[in-house]
Protein backbone atom coordinates (compact mmCIF):
# COMPACT_ATOMS: atom_id res chain seq x y z
CA UNK A 1 0.00 0.00 0.00
CA UNK A 2 2.93 2.37 -0.31
CA UNK A 3 1.66 5.48 -1.52
CA UNK A 4 4.10 8.22 -0.27
CA UNK A 5 5.96 10.78 -1.47
CA UNK A 6 9.85 9.29 -2.64
CA UNK A 7 11.03 12.32 -1.53
CA UNK A 8 9.56 12.55 1.60
CA UNK A 9 9.92 9.18 2.38
CA UNK A 10 13.95 9.97 1.72
CA UNK A 11 14.05 12.91 3.76
CA UNK A 12 12.73 10.68 6.57
CA UNK A 13 15.87 8.46 5.95
CA UNK A 14 18.20 11.06 6.02
CA UNK A 15 16.58 12.00 9.56
CA UNK A 16 17.50 8.57 10.58
CA UNK A 17 20.83 8.64 9.35
CA UNK A 18 20.94 11.86 11.34
CA UNK A 19 20.04 10.36 14.37
CA UNK A 20 21.97 7.29 14.12
CA UNK A 21 24.93 9.61 13.94
CA UNK A 22 23.92 11.32 17.22
CA UNK A 23 23.22 7.98 18.75
CA UNK A 24 27.04 6.69 18.16
CA UNK A 25 28.56 10.24 18.99
CA UNK A 26 26.62 10.00 22.46
CA UNK A 27 27.77 7.21 23.48
CA UNK A 28 31.35 7.62 21.96
CA UNK A 29 31.12 10.79 24.37
CA UNK A 30 29.32 9.04 27.35
CA UNK A 31 31.87 5.99 26.89
CA UNK A 32 28.65 3.51 28.15
CA UNK A 33 24.96 3.23 26.92
CA UNK A 34 23.51 0.58 24.77
CA UNK A 35 24.13 1.02 20.94
CA UNK A 36 22.66 -2.05 19.36
CA UNK A 37 19.01 -1.61 20.90
CA UNK A 38 19.23 2.41 20.40
CA UNK A 39 19.85 2.04 16.11
CA UNK A 40 17.44 -0.72 16.06
CA UNK A 41 14.38 1.58 16.81
CA UNK A 42 15.42 4.82 14.54
CA UNK A 43 13.23 4.47 12.22
CA UNK A 44 10.15 3.85 14.33
CA UNK A 45 10.81 6.78 16.18
CA UNK A 46 11.48 8.47 13.25
CA UNK A 47 8.19 7.68 11.81
CA UNK A 48 6.08 8.66 14.94
CA UNK A 49 8.38 12.01 15.91
CA UNK A 50 9.03 13.82 12.44
CA UNK A 51 5.35 12.47 10.83
CA UNK A 52 3.11 10.29 12.60
CA UNK A 53 2.46 11.75 15.63
CA UNK A 54 0.78 14.95 16.55
CA UNK A 55 3.36 16.94 19.16
CA UNK A 56 4.60 20.01 19.67
CA UNK A 57 7.89 20.90 21.06
CA UNK A 58 6.70 24.31 21.66
CA UNK A 59 3.33 23.14 23.74
CA UNK A 60 5.10 19.93 25.89
CA UNK A 61 2.25 19.57 28.02
CA UNK A 62 -0.49 20.16 25.43
CA UNK A 63 -3.17 17.14 26.81
CA UNK A 64 -4.15 17.05 23.39
CA UNK A 65 -0.71 15.93 22.33
CA UNK A 66 -0.06 11.93 20.99
CA UNK A 67 2.86 10.45 23.77
CA UNK A 68 5.12 7.95 22.99
CA UNK A 69 6.70 5.98 25.87
CA UNK A 70 9.65 4.22 25.44
CA UNK A 71 9.62 0.97 27.49
CA UNK A 72 12.50 -0.49 26.17
CA UNK A 73 14.38 2.35 28.22
CA UNK A 74 17.94 1.42 27.03
CA UNK A 75 17.25 2.72 23.52
CA UNK A 76 16.89 6.63 25.21
CA UNK A 77 19.79 7.69 22.86
CA UNK A 78 17.56 6.83 20.01
CA UNK A 79 14.99 8.73 21.89
CA UNK A 80 16.91 11.96 23.00
CA UNK A 81 18.21 12.63 19.51
CA UNK A 82 14.91 12.36 18.19
CA UNK A 83 13.51 15.07 21.12
CA UNK A 84 16.62 17.15 20.50
CA UNK A 85 16.03 17.02 16.03
CA UNK A 86 12.54 18.69 17.36
CA UNK A 87 13.46 20.90 18.93
CA UNK A 88 12.48 20.10 22.41
CA UNK A 89 16.12 20.76 23.76
CA UNK A 90 19.21 21.94 22.29
CA UNK A 91 21.03 19.32 20.05
CA UNK A 92 24.48 20.50 22.71
CA UNK A 93 22.93 18.05 25.08
CA UNK A 94 23.30 14.97 23.24
CA UNK A 95 27.07 15.40 23.94
CA UNK A 96 26.68 15.27 27.77
CA UNK A 97 24.32 12.03 27.92
CA UNK A 98 25.27 10.02 31.18
CA UNK A 99 27.29 12.60 32.57
CA UNK A 100 27.10 14.26 35.69
CA UNK A 101 24.94 17.56 36.47
CA UNK A 102 23.73 17.05 32.84
CA UNK A 103 20.21 16.34 31.95
CA UNK A 104 20.39 13.63 30.16
CA UNK A 105 19.75 10.91 32.37
CA UNK A 106 21.17 7.37 31.63
CA UNK A 107 17.58 6.19 31.30
CA UNK A 108 14.71 8.23 30.59
CA UNK A 109 13.63 9.80 32.91
CA UNK A 110 10.39 12.46 32.87
CA UNK A 111 10.65 15.17 35.87
CA UNK A 112 13.20 16.78 33.63
CA UNK A 113 13.68 16.14 30.28
CA UNK A 114 11.29 17.47 27.83
CA UNK A 115 9.40 15.41 25.83
CA UNK A 116 10.10 12.22 27.63
CA UNK A 117 6.57 11.15 28.65
CA UNK A 118 7.71 8.96 30.82
CA UNK A 119 10.50 7.39 33.74
CA UNK A 120 11.52 3.86 32.27
CA UNK A 121 15.05 1.54 32.28
CA UNK A 122 13.71 -0.99 34.46
CA UNK A 123 11.88 -3.27 31.87
CA UNK A 124 8.31 -4.37 31.73
CA UNK A 125 6.79 -1.01 32.94
CA UNK A 126 6.18 1.02 30.00
CA UNK A 127 2.70 -0.56 28.25
CA UNK A 128 0.99 -0.16 31.25
CA UNK A 129 2.39 3.34 31.99
CA UNK A 130 0.79 3.75 28.40
CA UNK A 131 -2.18 2.25 29.28
CA UNK A 132 -2.95 4.70 32.08
CA UNK A 133 -2.63 7.02 29.27
CA UNK A 134 -4.72 5.29 27.12
CA UNK A 135 -7.69 5.11 29.74
CA UNK A 136 -7.08 8.57 30.62
CA UNK A 137 -7.63 9.99 26.91
CA UNK A 138 -11.14 7.63 27.02
CA UNK A 139 -12.54 8.78 30.10
CA UNK A 140 -11.60 12.78 29.05
CA UNK A 141 -13.13 11.97 25.46
CA UNK A 142 -9.62 13.26 23.79
CA UNK A 143 -8.31 12.27 20.62
CA UNK A 144 -4.85 11.42 22.04
CA UNK A 145 -2.80 8.25 20.68
CA UNK A 146 -0.32 6.93 22.62
CA UNK A 147 2.50 5.12 21.10
CA UNK A 148 4.86 2.33 23.54
CA UNK A 149 7.96 0.66 21.97
CA UNK A 150 9.24 -2.62 24.03
CA UNK A 151 11.90 -4.86 23.31
CA UNK A 152 11.46 -8.02 22.04
CA UNK A 153 13.55 -9.32 25.11
CA UNK A 154 11.31 -7.19 27.59
CA UNK A 155 8.45 -9.13 26.77
CA UNK A 156 9.94 -12.08 29.07
CA UNK A 157 8.57 -9.47 31.56
CA UNK A 158 5.22 -10.87 33.39
CA UNK A 159 3.65 -7.51 33.64
CA UNK A 160 3.99 -7.45 29.55
CA UNK A 161 1.15 -10.01 29.67
CA UNK A 162 -0.95 -8.10 32.37
CA UNK A 163 -0.86 -5.05 30.16
CA UNK A 164 -1.84 -7.30 27.03
CA UNK A 165 -4.79 -8.69 28.87
CA UNK A 166 -5.58 -5.09 30.13
CA UNK A 167 -5.31 -3.25 26.92
CA UNK A 168 -7.59 -5.51 24.99
CA UNK A 169 -9.74 -5.61 28.28
CA UNK A 170 -10.17 -2.12 28.02
CA UNK A 171 -10.62 -2.14 23.73
CA UNK A 172 -7.84 0.61 24.05
CA UNK A 173 -7.77 1.18 20.14
CA UNK A 174 -6.16 4.37 21.06
CA UNK A 175 -3.10 2.45 21.95
CA UNK A 176 -0.62 1.16 19.59
CA UNK A 177 2.52 -0.99 20.99
CA UNK A 178 5.54 -1.90 18.48
CA UNK A 179 7.91 -4.52 19.34
CA UNK A 180 11.48 -4.04 18.33
CA UNK A 181 12.04 -7.38 17.20
CA UNK A 182 15.91 -7.88 16.98
CA UNK A 183 16.39 -11.26 18.17
CA UNK A 184 18.70 -10.26 20.48
CA UNK A 185 19.19 -9.90 24.00
CA UNK A 186 22.06 -9.58 26.57
CA UNK A 187 22.54 -14.04 27.25
CA UNK A 188 21.89 -14.17 23.14
CA UNK A 189 18.97 -14.87 21.42
CA UNK A 190 15.82 -14.31 22.16
CA UNK A 191 14.93 -17.78 21.01
CA UNK A 192 17.70 -19.40 23.27
CA UNK A 193 17.43 -17.29 26.29
CA UNK A 194 13.48 -17.50 26.38
CA UNK A 195 11.84 -18.88 23.42
CA UNK A 196 8.82 -15.63 22.28
CA UNK A 197 7.95 -17.40 18.96
CA UNK A 198 5.74 -16.99 17.68
CA UNK A 199 5.34 -13.25 19.00
CA UNK A 200 2.22 -12.77 16.27
CA UNK A 201 0.45 -15.49 17.48
CA UNK A 202 1.17 -14.67 20.84
CA UNK A 203 -0.48 -11.35 20.85
CA UNK A 204 -2.89 -11.89 18.55
CA UNK A 205 -4.20 -14.36 21.07
CA UNK A 206 -4.30 -11.95 23.29
CA UNK A 207 -6.61 -10.17 21.25
CA UNK A 208 -4.37 -7.51 19.76
CA UNK A 209 -4.40 -6.63 16.39
CA UNK A 210 -1.15 -7.76 15.07
CA UNK A 211 0.81 -5.93 11.85
CA UNK A 212 4.16 -7.04 10.90
CA UNK A 213 6.46 -4.99 8.41
CA UNK A 214 10.61 -4.01 7.81
CA UNK A 215 11.57 -1.78 10.79
CA UNK A 216 13.88 -0.40 9.14
CA UNK A 217 11.22 1.16 5.96
CA UNK A 218 9.85 4.02 7.26
CA UNK A 219 7.20 3.81 4.57
CA UNK A 220 6.09 0.56 5.71
CA UNK A 221 5.96 2.03 9.29
CA UNK A 222 3.88 4.66 8.47
CA UNK A 223 1.21 2.67 6.80
CA UNK A 224 1.51 -0.11 9.74
CA UNK A 225 1.14 3.55 12.26
CA UNK A 226 -1.95 4.47 9.81
CA UNK A 227 -3.64 1.21 10.20
CA UNK A 228 -3.46 1.04 13.67
CA UNK A 229 -4.81 4.19 13.92
CA UNK A 230 -7.98 2.80 11.67
CA UNK A 231 -8.86 -0.28 14.18
CA UNK A 232 -11.45 0.06 16.74
CA UNK A 233 -12.14 -1.53 20.20
CA UNK A 234 -8.87 -3.23 20.14
CA UNK A 235 -4.65 -1.81 20.51
CA UNK A 236 -2.39 -2.84 17.79
CA UNK A 237 0.67 -4.49 18.06
CA UNK A 238 3.21 -3.62 15.12
CA UNK A 239 5.95 -5.91 14.90
CA UNK A 240 9.00 -4.33 13.94
CA UNK A 241 11.29 -6.72 12.58
CA UNK A 242 14.53 -5.03 13.08
CA UNK A 243 18.43 -5.72 13.04
CA UNK A 244 20.15 -5.28 16.06
CA UNK A 245 22.81 -2.45 16.04
CA UNK A 246 21.33 -1.21 12.24
CA UNK A 247 23.45 1.15 9.98
CA UNK A 248 26.79 0.68 11.21
CA UNK A 249 28.10 -2.89 10.07
CA UNK A 250 30.34 -4.18 12.09
CA UNK A 251 27.44 -3.35 14.94
CA UNK A 252 24.89 -5.53 13.04
CA UNK A 253 23.46 -8.24 14.87
CA UNK A 254 26.62 -8.28 17.14
CA UNK A 255 25.53 -9.19 20.66
CA UNK A 256 28.94 -7.70 22.02
CA UNK A 257 27.23 -4.08 21.15
CA UNK A 258 24.43 -4.53 23.23
CA UNK A 259 25.54 -2.19 25.97
CA UNK A 260 29.49 -1.58 25.06
CA UNK A 261 30.33 1.96 23.32
CA UNK A 262 32.33 2.40 20.39
CA UNK A 263 35.78 2.83 20.97
CA UNK A 264 38.06 5.65 18.96
CA UNK A 265 38.22 3.50 16.47
CA UNK A 266 35.02 2.15 16.32
CA UNK A 267 33.68 5.39 16.48
CA UNK A 268 35.49 6.56 13.31
CA UNK A 269 34.46 3.97 11.33
CA UNK A 270 31.43 3.71 12.43
CA UNK A 271 30.78 7.68 11.43
CA UNK A 272 32.69 7.19 8.01
CA UNK A 273 30.01 4.53 7.14
CA UNK A 274 27.03 7.21 7.96
CA UNK A 275 28.23 9.57 6.70
CA UNK A 276 28.90 7.94 3.29
CA UNK A 277 25.24 6.80 4.01
CA UNK A 278 24.14 10.55 4.63
CA UNK A 279 25.87 11.62 1.06
CA UNK A 280 24.07 8.37 -1.19
CA UNK A 281 20.70 10.02 0.57
CA UNK A 282 21.78 13.53 -0.12
CA UNK A 283 22.48 12.72 -3.66
CA UNK A 284 19.36 11.75 -4.49
CA UNK A 285 17.47 14.57 -3.54
CA UNK B 1 -12.91 1.32 80.99
CA UNK B 2 -15.61 2.68 79.40
CA UNK B 3 -16.58 0.79 75.79
CA UNK B 4 -15.43 2.79 73.24
CA UNK B 5 -17.53 3.39 69.82
CA UNK B 6 -16.31 1.12 66.55
CA UNK B 7 -16.06 1.95 62.90
CA UNK B 8 -14.54 0.70 59.99
CA UNK B 9 -11.66 2.56 58.73
CA UNK B 10 -11.90 0.96 55.35
CA UNK B 11 -15.59 1.96 55.19
CA UNK B 12 -14.04 5.74 55.90
CA UNK B 13 -11.93 5.11 52.77
CA UNK B 14 -14.79 3.98 50.54
CA UNK B 15 -16.84 6.59 51.46
CA UNK B 16 -14.20 9.85 51.35
CA UNK B 17 -13.30 8.21 47.93
CA UNK B 18 -17.34 8.44 47.12
CA UNK B 19 -17.47 12.24 48.61
CA UNK B 20 -14.13 13.49 47.09
CA UNK B 21 -15.09 12.26 44.03
CA UNK B 22 -18.09 14.59 43.53
CA UNK B 23 -15.88 17.17 44.17
CA UNK B 24 -12.63 16.17 42.20
CA UNK B 25 -13.87 14.98 38.64
CA UNK B 26 -10.13 13.83 38.28
CA UNK B 27 -10.17 11.27 40.97
CA UNK B 28 -10.19 8.02 39.62
CA UNK B 29 -9.68 4.34 41.42
CA UNK B 30 -7.90 1.49 40.54
CA UNK B 31 -8.36 -2.10 42.47
CA UNK B 32 -7.01 -5.25 41.82
CA UNK B 33 -9.81 -8.04 42.74
CA UNK B 34 -10.01 -6.63 45.96
CA UNK B 35 -12.60 -3.69 46.04
CA UNK B 36 -15.24 -5.30 47.75
CA UNK B 37 -12.34 -5.82 50.44
CA UNK B 38 -10.70 -2.51 50.22
CA UNK B 39 -14.55 -0.23 49.75
CA UNK B 40 -13.50 1.11 46.67
CA UNK B 41 -16.66 -0.75 45.06
CA UNK B 42 -18.34 2.31 46.67
CA UNK B 43 -16.70 4.57 44.72
CA UNK B 44 -17.46 1.93 41.73
CA UNK B 45 -21.22 1.72 42.26
CA UNK B 46 -21.39 5.79 42.27
CA UNK B 47 -18.75 6.99 39.49
CA UNK B 48 -18.44 3.29 37.44
CA UNK B 49 -16.60 5.62 34.49
CA UNK B 50 -13.44 6.60 36.71
CA UNK B 51 -13.38 3.54 38.45
CA UNK B 52 -10.79 1.04 36.99
CA UNK B 53 -11.11 -3.06 37.88
CA UNK B 54 -6.96 -4.02 37.12
CA UNK B 55 -7.98 -7.52 38.31
CA UNK B 56 -5.23 -9.97 39.82
CA UNK B 57 -2.24 -7.72 38.37
CA UNK B 58 -1.07 -5.34 40.54
CA UNK B 59 2.35 -4.10 38.61
CA UNK B 60 -0.03 -3.60 36.15
CA UNK B 61 -2.19 -1.31 38.34
CA UNK B 62 0.24 0.84 39.49
CA UNK B 63 2.42 1.51 36.50
CA UNK B 64 -1.52 2.53 34.66
CA UNK B 65 -1.97 4.43 37.68
CA UNK B 66 1.25 6.82 36.88
CA UNK B 67 0.38 6.42 33.27
CA UNK B 68 -2.97 8.28 34.45
CA UNK B 69 -1.63 10.74 36.86
CA UNK B 70 0.52 11.89 34.12
CA UNK B 71 -2.64 13.01 32.54
CA UNK B 72 -3.99 14.97 35.15
CA UNK B 73 -6.21 12.04 37.02
CA UNK B 74 -5.57 11.59 40.63
CA UNK B 75 -5.05 7.80 40.85
CA UNK B 76 -6.07 6.35 44.26
CA UNK B 77 -4.82 2.37 43.83
CA UNK B 78 -5.93 0.14 46.35
CA UNK B 79 -5.28 -3.66 47.15
CA UNK B 80 -3.94 -5.61 50.53
CA UNK B 81 -0.70 -3.88 51.81
CA UNK B 82 0.96 -7.13 50.86
CA UNK B 83 0.36 -6.65 47.48
CA UNK B 84 0.43 -2.65 47.56
CA UNK B 85 4.13 -2.37 48.34
CA UNK B 86 5.97 -5.83 48.27
CA UNK B 87 5.02 -6.88 44.78
CA UNK B 88 4.90 -4.15 42.96
CA UNK B 89 7.97 -2.29 44.77
CA UNK B 90 9.73 -1.83 41.37
CA UNK B 91 6.61 -0.07 39.99
CA UNK B 92 6.37 2.21 43.01
CA UNK B 93 10.02 3.11 42.71
CA UNK B 94 10.31 4.06 39.33
CA UNK B 95 6.66 4.55 37.94
CA UNK B 96 5.52 6.61 41.19
CA UNK B 97 8.36 7.75 43.33
CA UNK B 98 11.69 8.49 40.96
CA UNK B 99 8.38 9.76 38.31
CA UNK B 100 6.81 12.42 41.62
CA UNK B 101 3.52 10.81 39.91
CA UNK B 102 0.45 12.24 42.03
CA UNK B 103 -0.59 8.58 42.53
CA UNK B 104 -1.95 7.84 46.37
CA UNK B 105 -1.50 4.06 46.79
CA UNK B 106 -4.18 3.17 49.48
CA UNK B 107 -3.44 -0.42 51.41
CA UNK B 108 -5.87 -1.88 53.94
CA UNK B 109 -5.17 -5.00 55.38
CA UNK B 110 -1.88 -3.76 57.04
CA UNK B 111 -0.06 -5.41 59.84
CA UNK B 112 -0.81 -8.85 61.38
CA UNK B 113 -4.20 -7.79 62.58
CA UNK B 114 -5.26 -9.73 59.44
CA UNK B 115 -5.40 -12.15 61.46
CA UNK B 116 -6.29 -15.87 60.39
CA UNK B 117 -5.01 -15.59 56.78
CA UNK B 118 -1.32 -15.73 58.14
CA UNK B 119 1.94 -14.16 57.46
CA UNK B 120 1.70 -14.19 54.03
CA UNK B 121 -1.10 -11.61 53.79
CA UNK B 122 0.07 -10.13 57.25
CA UNK B 123 2.18 -7.32 55.82
CA UNK B 124 4.66 -6.15 58.32
CA UNK B 125 7.20 -4.61 55.88
CA UNK B 126 5.42 -2.31 54.14
CA UNK B 127 6.29 1.29 56.12
CA UNK B 128 9.73 0.11 55.84
CA UNK B 129 9.52 -0.16 51.95
CA UNK B 130 7.81 2.92 51.32
CA UNK B 131 9.56 5.21 53.81
CA UNK B 132 13.11 3.99 52.22
CA UNK B 133 11.74 5.57 48.88
CA UNK B 134 12.39 9.23 48.03
CA UNK B 135 9.84 11.54 47.28
CA UNK B 136 7.02 9.41 48.86
CA UNK B 137 4.54 10.51 51.84
CA UNK B 138 3.70 7.90 54.25
CA UNK B 139 0.77 7.97 56.27
CA UNK B 140 -1.28 5.15 58.43
CA UNK B 141 -4.51 6.81 59.98
CA UNK B 142 -5.34 5.27 63.41
CA UNK B 143 -9.25 5.37 63.21
CA UNK B 144 -12.15 5.92 60.82
CA UNK B 145 -12.12 9.78 61.79
CA UNK B 146 -8.28 10.29 60.85
CA UNK B 147 -9.18 8.08 57.82
CA UNK B 148 -11.21 10.49 56.44
CA UNK B 149 -9.18 13.47 57.08
CA UNK B 150 -5.87 11.91 55.80
CA UNK B 151 -7.80 10.83 52.60
CA UNK B 152 -9.45 14.44 51.90
CA UNK B 153 -5.50 16.02 52.08
CA UNK B 154 -3.98 12.79 50.36
CA UNK B 155 -6.34 14.03 47.39
CA UNK B 156 -5.49 17.80 47.69
CA UNK B 157 -2.12 17.31 48.24
CA UNK B 158 0.51 16.61 45.05
CA UNK B 159 2.88 14.15 45.31
CA UNK B 160 3.41 10.12 45.87
CA UNK B 161 1.77 8.54 48.66
CA UNK B 162 1.12 5.64 50.39
CA UNK B 163 -1.30 4.94 53.23
CA UNK B 164 -2.47 1.62 54.66
CA UNK B 165 -5.22 0.99 57.49
CA UNK B 166 -5.95 -2.52 58.65
CA UNK B 167 -8.65 -4.54 58.31
CA UNK B 168 -10.90 -4.92 61.73
CA UNK B 169 -13.14 -2.34 63.10
CA UNK B 170 -11.12 0.22 65.43
CA UNK B 171 -12.57 2.26 67.96
CA UNK B 172 -13.34 5.75 67.27
CA UNK B 173 -10.45 8.07 68.21
CA UNK B 174 -12.08 11.49 67.43
CA UNK B 175 -14.60 13.66 66.14
CA UNK B 176 -14.68 15.43 62.96
CA UNK B 177 -13.99 19.18 64.79
CA UNK B 178 -10.62 17.15 66.79
CA UNK B 179 -9.28 16.53 63.12
CA UNK B 180 -9.94 20.11 61.75
CA UNK B 181 -6.52 20.98 61.40
CA UNK B 182 -4.47 17.68 60.96
CA UNK B 183 -2.18 18.36 58.70
CA UNK B 184 0.22 15.50 56.75
CA UNK B 185 3.66 15.47 58.32
CA UNK B 186 2.69 16.83 61.91
CA UNK B 187 1.71 14.33 64.69
CA UNK B 188 -1.11 14.69 66.96
CA UNK B 189 -0.61 15.15 71.10
CA UNK B 190 -3.28 12.67 71.69
CA UNK B 191 -2.90 12.73 75.03
CA UNK B 192 -0.62 14.58 76.82
CA UNK B 193 1.73 13.56 79.57
CA UNK B 194 5.29 14.14 82.17
CA UNK B 195 6.88 10.78 82.33
CA UNK B 196 6.73 9.11 79.41
CA UNK B 197 6.16 9.13 75.30
CA UNK B 198 4.05 6.26 73.42
CA UNK B 199 4.68 7.08 70.10
CA UNK B 200 1.83 5.19 68.05
CA UNK B 201 0.58 4.72 64.51
CA UNK B 202 -2.36 3.35 62.71
CA UNK B 203 -3.90 0.28 64.51
CA UNK B 204 -1.98 0.86 67.55
CA UNK B 205 -2.53 4.49 68.45
CA UNK B 206 -5.71 2.56 69.94
CA UNK B 207 -3.72 0.18 72.53
CA UNK B 208 -1.34 3.20 73.46
CA UNK B 209 -4.64 5.24 74.84
CA UNK B 210 -5.34 1.96 76.71
CA UNK B 211 -1.96 1.73 78.16
CA UNK B 212 -1.94 5.64 79.26
CA UNK B 213 -5.41 5.21 80.84
CA UNK B 214 -4.30 2.43 83.26
CA UNK B 215 -0.60 3.83 83.78
CA UNK B 216 -2.46 6.74 84.74
CA UNK B 217 -4.04 4.79 87.68
CA UNK B 218 -0.73 3.38 88.83
CA UNK B 219 0.39 7.09 88.97
CA UNK B 220 2.14 6.79 85.58
CA UNK B 221 1.74 10.10 83.10
CA UNK B 222 2.54 9.02 79.43
CA UNK B 223 1.89 11.00 76.75
CA UNK B 224 0.26 9.21 73.66
CA UNK B 225 1.49 10.80 70.57
CA UNK B 226 -0.46 9.36 67.12
CA UNK B 227 1.98 9.51 64.46
CA UNK B 228 -0.06 9.55 62.17
CA UNK B 229 2.86 10.41 59.62
CA UNK B 230 6.05 8.32 58.82
CA UNK B 231 7.35 10.59 56.70
CA UNK B 232 7.74 12.81 56.14
CA UNK B 233 8.44 12.37 60.12
CA UNK B 234 7.37 15.37 62.64
CA UNK B 235 11.11 15.41 64.10
CA UNK B 236 10.38 18.38 66.13
CA UNK B 237 7.83 16.60 67.81
CA UNK B 238 10.03 13.48 68.48
CA UNK B 239 12.69 16.12 70.17
CA UNK B 240 9.84 17.91 72.49
CA UNK B 241 9.24 14.08 73.48
CA UNK B 242 12.69 13.79 74.32
CA UNK B 243 12.84 17.46 75.97
CA UNK B 244 9.61 16.60 78.15
CA UNK B 245 9.83 12.91 78.86
CA UNK B 246 11.86 10.16 80.77
CA UNK B 247 11.39 7.48 78.62
CA UNK B 248 10.40 7.03 74.71
CA UNK B 249 8.16 3.71 73.72
CA UNK B 250 7.08 3.45 70.09
CA UNK B 251 4.23 1.38 69.18
CA UNK B 252 3.65 0.04 65.43
CA UNK B 253 1.32 -2.97 63.90
CA UNK B 254 4.92 -2.82 62.03
CA UNK B 255 8.44 -4.71 61.93
CA UNK B 256 10.18 -3.22 64.75
CA UNK B 257 12.78 -2.61 61.54
CA UNK B 258 12.54 0.64 59.69
CA UNK B 259 9.04 1.95 60.30
CA UNK B 260 7.71 4.09 62.53
CA UNK B 261 10.66 2.56 65.71
CA UNK B 262 13.13 3.15 62.76
CA UNK B 263 12.22 6.36 62.17
CA UNK B 264 12.22 7.92 65.86
CA UNK B 265 15.36 6.04 66.13
CA UNK B 266 17.20 7.78 63.91
CA UNK B 267 16.10 10.92 65.24
CA UNK B 268 17.01 10.07 68.64
CA UNK B 269 20.23 8.91 67.92
CA UNK B 270 21.35 11.81 65.48
CA UNK B 271 20.49 14.04 68.15
CA UNK B 272 22.66 12.37 70.95
CA UNK B 273 19.90 10.96 72.78
CA UNK B 274 20.86 8.65 75.85
CA UNK B 275 16.78 8.37 76.80
CA UNK B 276 15.58 5.10 77.52
CA UNK B 277 13.84 4.02 74.42
CA UNK B 278 12.11 0.97 73.04
CA UNK B 279 10.44 -0.08 70.01
CA UNK B 280 7.50 -1.76 70.08
CA UNK B 281 6.59 -3.88 66.90
CA UNK B 282 6.69 -7.29 65.83
CA UNK B 283 9.87 -8.53 66.44
CA UNK B 284 13.05 -9.58 63.00
CA UNK B 285 10.36 -12.87 62.10
CA UNK B 286 7.19 -14.04 60.28
CA UNK B 287 3.65 -14.59 62.55
CA UNK B 288 1.08 -16.96 62.26
CA UNK B 289 -2.70 -17.54 61.84
CA UNK B 290 -4.55 -16.68 64.86
CA UNK B 291 -7.17 -13.76 66.57
CA UNK B 292 -5.65 -10.72 66.18
CA UNK B 293 -5.94 -10.18 69.60
CA UNK B 294 -4.02 -13.68 70.08
CA UNK B 295 -1.30 -12.05 67.84
CA UNK B 296 -1.41 -8.83 69.49
CA UNK B 297 -0.66 -11.20 73.06
CA UNK B 298 1.58 -13.30 71.56
CA UNK B 299 4.12 -11.30 69.42
CA UNK B 300 4.20 -8.13 72.11
CA UNK B 301 1.99 -5.74 70.96
CA UNK B 302 -1.10 -6.07 73.58
CA UNK B 303 -1.57 -2.67 75.77
CA UNK B 304 -0.30 -5.04 79.05
CA UNK B 305 2.98 -5.58 76.81
CA UNK B 306 2.85 -1.72 76.60
CA UNK B 307 2.27 -0.63 79.92
CA UNK B 308 5.19 -3.23 81.30
CA UNK B 309 7.69 -1.87 78.75
CA UNK B 310 6.92 1.65 79.85
CA UNK B 311 7.30 1.01 83.60
CA UNK B 312 10.36 -0.91 83.19
CA UNK B 313 12.03 2.04 81.19
CA UNK B 314 11.00 4.49 84.03
CA UNK B 315 12.69 2.57 86.61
Amino acid sequence: MKHHDEEFIRRLDLKAVTLRKHIIEMLYLAKSGHPGGSLSAVEAIVALYFHHMHHDPKNPHDPNRDRFVLSKGHAAPALYAALAECGYFDVEELKHLRQINCMLQGHPVCTHIPGVEASTGSLGHGLSFAIGIALAGKLDKRNYRVYVMVGDGETNEGQIWEAATSATHYKLDNLTALIDRNFLQIDGNTEDVLRLESVRDRWSSFGWHVIEVDGHDIEEIIDALLSASEQKNQPTMIILNTVKGKGVSFMENNIDFHGVPPNEIEYKLAMKELDTAQKALEATL
Amino acid sequence: MKKKEMANPRDAYGETLVELGGKHPNIVVLDADLSKSTKTILFAKKYPDRFFEMGIAEANMISAAAGLASCGKIPFASTFAVFATGRVYDQIRIDVAYSEANVKIFATHGGISVGKDGASHQMIEDLTLMRVLPNMTVLAPSDATQTRRLVELMATTKGPMYARIGRANAPILYTKEDLKDIEIGKGLITKEGSDASIIACGTMVNQAVDAQEQLAKEGVSARVIDMHTIKPLDEKLVLRCLRDTNAIVTVEEHSIIGGLGGAVSEVLAENGSSVHFKRIGVQDMFCESGEPEELFDKYGLSTPHIIKTVKKLLK
